[in-house]
């Protein structure tokens, strides 16, 4: 059979309609589809594809499984290694790992691993009766702080070595990020719910409603006969541009948008927590959550929406696919621009006007790429006398967060960077005996993969630090 | 599930619930702030810590029946539950070796600042209070803060009970009269917390403020709570939900923080009237 040179097309829901409403946008594969990709597999010796992922699944034995028809099987070896392949299959940036380390890739498209991940994974969720064995306890105790991708994996890694892990969750519902942060369309919040059932089901008791810096510190955790904590409390508060007219009615976080919307549903019809719709948007950033907000906006009914990032489509750092799709949605880049100022209504002979103080409009002015920064991205030099003035109604700030501030106030030895990150050595070791770290609460805003390969690194390290204990 | 142990109604449109929280009842301090969802559907709103009991696990909150959730909440009994409570947020207010403090509390803020002039009072500081209310009736915790305080001064918009007038009128009279506070701490609407300010200027006493804006998760996460001071100058951004809810009376834009707060004014009075007249057909 000769090879197909393509990857297989995810089927996906018409922009026209799905630009409406909030269901998923990628249906994912067929049987036949998911197979016929899996067959496309070189089955190379040296596996350059696992290097690429951050929690190393046995990708080409996952795919020679589904190849097969064996689709359990290959969900048994994904999980070998991963806790959230129905996550991870939908929201990593397959593109720039796994992906992108395939030998098809050189001459070819790829093979569309996390296509056929996502596959295994629904097919397992959608066929599996058996509810995950709990396996015997070892006796030992630790604690997570944060139930989003790091927290859930190192909890599902430890869970399944025997450990008894209590995982806390701050907000009213377990899954961080993938709850509060990313969109129903993109990850449907039933596959979160499920990943977290299956931990339940090892054995993991989830507690939410608890804020470890306030509820309950660190320290107490010890006392309360956890052995080891792990600390994955995520990004944290909104970064903003300090320009004129952030705290106009109108200015969002992406944070608080996507918040609003995702966690507090005010996507639906009768909401209870309010939201703004409608209108024209700007949405200022060029990664994920600036997509997802974006796409956010406009399924709430916004008639413009504009992404508005300062440098060009080659260093946007979004998804490829989120901003494809993005893109046949009708969301317009506002590629080289960067905001001055957000502009308010103000009506100088009624100060009661209800009108005052929400936004009209953000002036931008145009940039062009000078030299590469010491991260080696083209640095954006405003062009002087370029600005100009869009007319929006909602302005939301996706420019990335600082960690919060909770844990590292109230925990003593807990040693931070400059930025506030907590520092960790490179087995998950915080400079605090027994507490490890990883995800958005060390290293700032990243992905969701890259805080599930943190929470399995301090997994493995817990496990060596106390199964000779 | 978080159950309400005891109920009871202050005035007309004010309820006091002391809810089974053991972990935050542990740590409460004054000026801490809770979040609270009534049930499974509901919004998450900030209360502020009206009191404590550690040793029955209680949480003391006390709120004015102004919204959707509030109505909801007080229709709850004794002995029923709510679904979500977190805390205690925020940090506490900072009394520690003040000797003379005058606590302002207007309307239903006086259920937050009385827990402030207790501390202080325990803690030997010499408190003077000033609560003020529109009128007689909607008049909350003149006996407990006539324990906490050396002096009361009870004030009402109208004239129907004690001091006709506004809070700042008998803070200006001791200020200009000579009597000095280490600090003049105060909570309650916006706008008198704005006067008290300006009325405390020319004297140069420090004035902490107790702020309120709209929040969401109150952990840290989403910056909606956020406020514009001025320090040295420079106009900086801070989170009431960790940085404060205190601050610093004399940076606060008080202008800025009372129309950020009326965002979302017509959603709120469209879902107070579907709550009302929810509540009409239920009884």
């Amino acid at each position: 059979m000769a090879l197909d040179p393509k990857k297989h097309e995810m089927p996906t829901q018409d922009p026209q309609v799905r630009a409406h409403n909030f269901n998923e946008v990628a249906l994912g594969y067929d049987e036949a589809t998911a197979v016929a990709e899996a067959s496309r597999c070189l089955n190379c010796k040296n596996q350059p594809c696992v290097s690429g992922c951050p929690v190393n699944i046995h990708i080409p034995e996952f795919l020679k499984q589904v190849k097969e028809g064996n689709f359990e099987e290959a969900y048994k070896i994904i999980t070998q290694t991963s806790s959230l392949p129905a996550v991870c299959g939908r929201v990593c940036p397959q593109e720039s790992q796994c992906e992108c380390k395939c030998t098809l890739g050189i001459k070819f498209e790829p093979v569309g691993i996390g296509r056929v991940e996502r596959f295994v994974a629904d097919y397992h969720n959608a066929h599996s009766t058996e509810p995950a064995k709990a396996p015997a306890s070892n006796g030992h105790k630790v604690a997570v702080v944060g139930s989003g991708p790091s927290g859930l994996t190192c909890a599902g890694d430890l869970a399944k070595k025997g450990y008894k892990v209590t995982v806390y969750e701050a907000l009213h519902k377990a899954g961080g990020v993938l709850v509060y942060g990313i969109p129903e369309f993109r990850l449907p919040k039933s596959i979160v719910a499920k990943e977290v059932e299956t931990l339940k089901e090892l054995g993991v008791d989830v507690e939410t409603n608890i804020v470890i810096g306030k509820t309950l510190t660190v320290d107490e955790l010890f006392e309360m006969g956890y052995e080891a904590v792990f600390i994955g409390s995520g990004a944290g508060l909104p970064n903003f541009m300090n320009i004129p007219g952030e705290a106009l009615k109108g200015v969002y976080s992406a944070n608080e948008f996507l918040t609003r919307s995702n966690l507090m549903k005010s996507y639906l019809d009768d909401p209870v927590t309010p939201i703004m719709k409608g209108g024209k948007v700007a949405v200022v950033g060029g990664g994920n959550v600036a997509m997802d907000a974006a796409r956010t906006a406009l399924r709430l009914g916004a008639e413009k929406v504009y992404i508005v990032y300062r440098r060009s489509m080659t260093e946007l750092p979004a998804r490829k696919e989120e901003v494809e799709h993005a893109q046949e949605e009708g969301i317009e880049f506002l590629l080289l621009h960067n905001p001055v100022e957000i502009l308010g209504y103000n009506n100088p002979d009624n100060p009661r006007d209800e009108r005052n103080g929400f936004v009209t409009g953000m002036k931008c002015i145009k940039m062009e790429l000078g030299e590469p920064d010491e991260k080696g991205r083209r640095r954006p030099i405003p062009i002087e006398g370029s600005e100009f003035t869009i007319d929006v109604d909602t302005v939301i700030m996706a420019i990335g967060t600082s960690p919060n501030p909770l844990i590292k106030n109230t925990t003593d030895g807990l040693e931070v960077n400059k930025r506030g990150g907590i520092i960790v050595n490179e087995d998950g070791l915080t400079s605090r005996s027994g507490v490890y770290a990883g995800g958005d609460a060390v290293t700032g805003a990243a992905t969701v993969i890259s805080a599930m390969g943190a929470g399995k690194l301090a997994a493995k390290s817990i496990d060596e630090a106390l199964s000779g204990k | 599930m978080y159950q309400i142990i005891r109920r009871r109604e202050l005035n007309s449109s004010v309820t006091e619930m002391e809810i089974l929280a053991p972990l935050v009842a542990k740590k409460a301090k004054p000026g801490q702030f809770i979040i609270l969802r009534v049930n499974d559907e509901g919004e998450r709103i900030p209360l502020t810590i009206a009191g404590a009991d550690p040793a029955e696990g209680t949480v003391k909150i006390i709120f004015q029946v102004v919204g959707a959730t509030t109505i909801q909440l007080n229709q709850k009994q004794e002995g029923e539950f709510i679904q979500d409570f977190t805390g205690p947020l925020g940090k506490p207010t900072e009394i520690e070796g003040k000797k003379k403090v005058c606590v302002i509390g207007g309307g239903v803020g006086c259920a937050i600042a009385m827990p402030v002039a207790k501390a202080l009072h325990e803690q030997g500081t010499e408190v003077t209070s000033i609560i003020g209310f529109r009128n007689k009736d909607i008049l909350i915790l003149e006996d407990e803060f006539r324990s906490f305080s050396d002096k009361l001064i009870v004030t009402t918009d109208d004239g129907s009970y004690g001091f006709h007038g506004n809070v700042t009128v008998p803070l200006k009279e001791m200020l200009e009269n000579g009597e000095t506070f280490d600090e003049i701490i105060t909570i309650g609407p916006l706008i008198m917390m704005k006067f008290v300010v300006a009325a405390a200027r020319p004297f140069n006493v420090p004035v902490t403020v107790s702020m309120n804006p709209i929040m969401i998760d109150g952990t840290g996460m989403c910056g909606g709570c956020r406020l514009t001071l001025t320090k040295d100058g420079k106009r900086v951004t801070k989170f009431a939900c960790v940085d404060g809810p205190d601050f610093n009376g004399y940076e606060v834009d008080f202008d800025e923080a009372m129309s950020r707060n009326r965002m979302y004014m017509t959603f709120e009075a469209h879902k107070r009237d579907e709550a009302c007249n929810l509540m009409k057909e239920a009884q």
